[in-house]
């Protein structure tokens, strides 16, 4: 299947023509945000720097300080629906192209992603390595406070490539892969051992 | 035992563990991804899992960036190195959290504030067991999204008609892999703990995750309950990150604990496909004789 190439940031139009299913690969500018950010954010805080149509990707990375530089040595997704309390907020406030995580997110999100013109990207869980390829430099970092985990990494991205799996249409392959093994579940229970 | 031979082996053997993944989970993978149908959104999954664990094994990046909480279990230790090996431990931690191998893991639960080094109040865990042989070290570095997902079932469970016998533990553990979908990284691997009471379920739960999953429970009952299971998870269709396929789970080692009469707890860890853990023995010297 063909890959679409993105430029993060990018307008809800763009975000508008991508659907499940689809193969990306995202490039520019991205921003980390985990779970003290996701909360300062929804709960009136400023973001030091415009997120509009910029993908916010949840993610701790492992980085080390090298003179005046930080180095990412390792970055994948974390679980996304911890967020979900927060994420509707964020979009409706910050107007992001994308959120990007792994696992998907919730019903409220779902509705959010349709109505805003948003989309969840899917990365795999712990791969690391892979994923660091992919990330050029960094940009800027805020909310060290946090801790270095739970920090905004400002990276420049190229390449990195992703899954849609929630659209602006509102469609969500986690709902669609979680009703199937709910019937599948089911059936076993009555399948004694 | 030398000091600093012992102080270099628990350096490698923690390094090694967050940085190379214990080559019967690789196979275990790599079987997996066989299976999957050709150009799958399940099989290009194993695939970069597969690449990315490989490329980290090599140029010693950790395996996740979630470079988890450790867990130890130290059996044997002679007595006069038991404050030493506590020491050597966390000196490895700060020095590997340093150089990146680590990410600072460790959060004041009050103040919210990170610790900087993964070193913290009652952590790392550790814990010294009496026992007749060698000396043996197992580690496990547990990353935070799977431990989420380590759960404790009290029978007999209504809500999912189970009743107090291997096939109530069956329900148990099918609902607890159902409900890590999308959570914890799969494909996992269970440890299970049948018996015991809250505290002791849950620690051998954990411990079971320090096995191989390439040999045969001893007990040929759990050995059939552990193939059942194995199987029955993998026809869910969760599949590799949630994403659907074949591959839910790549193995469950099931352990038990008496229990008290009014109790019966299954107790649930699970673990990411990322499972970093390692057991070696070490010689006279504090070196390390064989990694098992």
């Amino acid at each position: 299947m063909a890959v679409k190439k993105i430029t993060s940031p990018f307008s809800p139009d763009i975000a508008r023509h991508l659907s499940t299913g689809d193969r990306v690969s995202i490039s520019g500018k991205i921003i980390t945000a985990r779970d003290q950010v996701h909360k300062y954010l929804a709960c009136g805080g400023k973001s030091p720097l415009d997120l509009t149509g910029m993908v916010i990707y949840h993610c701790g990375p492992v980085a080390v300080r090298e003179g005046n530089q930080w180095r990412i040595i390792a970055a994948g997704p974390t679980t996304s629906i911890r967020e979900e309390p927060y994420e509707s907020t964020l979009i409706r406030t910050f107007r992001p192209g994308a959120i990007m995580g792994k696992g998907g997110m919730g019903e409220e999100t779902r509705q959010t992603l349709r109505s805003e013109g948003c989309v969840y990207l899917h990365l795999t869980g712990g791969a690391a390595s892979y994923i660091a390829r992919s990330i050029l430099h960094v940009h800027e970092v805020h909310f060290l406070d946090f801790g270095q985990p739970e920090a905004m990494w400002v990276l420049e991205v190229k390449d990195l490539p992703a899954l849609v799996t929630m659209d602006s249409q509102g469609r969500s392959l986690h709902t669609e892969i979680e009703n199937n093994s709910l019937k599948r579940f089911q059936q076993l229970l009555d399948n004694p051992f | 035992m030398d000091n600093s031979k012992l102080m270099n082996s628990i350096l490698l053997l923690l390094e090694k563990t967050s940085t190379v993944l214990s080559d019967d989970v690789y196979k275990a993978l790599s079987e997996a991804r066989l299976r999957e149908q050709e150009n799958s959104v399940a099989q290009e999954t194993l695939s970069i899992i597969l690449e990315s664990a490989k490329c980290s094994g090599e140029s010693g990046i950790p395996i996740c960036q979630d470079t988890g909480s450790l867990f130890v279990i130290i059996r044997a230790c002679p007595s006069e190195q038991v404050f030493f090996i506590e020491k050597a431990i966390k000196k490895a931690l700060k020095n590997l959290t340093e150089r990146g191998v680590l990410r600072q893991n460790c959060v004041d639960s009050i103040t919210d504030k990170n610790t900087g080094d993964n070193i913290g109040e009652h952590v790392p865990q550790i814990h010294f067991i009496p026992w007749q042989g060698p000396t043996r070290i197992s580690v496990m570095f547990k990353g935070g999204g799977s431990e989420n997902m380590s759960t404790q079932y009290s029978l007999p469970h209504s809500e999912l008609k189970a009743g107090r016998d291997l096939d109530g533990v069956r329900k148990c553990i099918l609902d607890a892999v159902f409900k890590a979908q999308g959570k914890g990284c799969a494909p996992g691997i269970l440890g299970i703990c049948i018996g015991g009471d809250r505290s002791s379920g849950m620690l051998i739960s954990k411990e079971m995750l320090l096995q191989r999953i390439d040999t045969v429970n001893e007990s040929p009952v759990l050995a059939k309950l552990e193939d059942t299971i194995l199987e029955q998870a993998n026809s869910l269709d969760i599949g590799p990150m949630g994403l659907g396929g074949k591959t839910t789970l790549l193995g469950i080692r099931i352990g038990t604990a008496g229990r008290h009469p009014a109790s019966f707890f299954v107790t649930v860890s699970y673990s990411c496909w990322a499972t970093r853990r390692s057991v070696v023995e070490l010689d006279d010297e504090g070196g390390i004789a064989q990694w098992l």
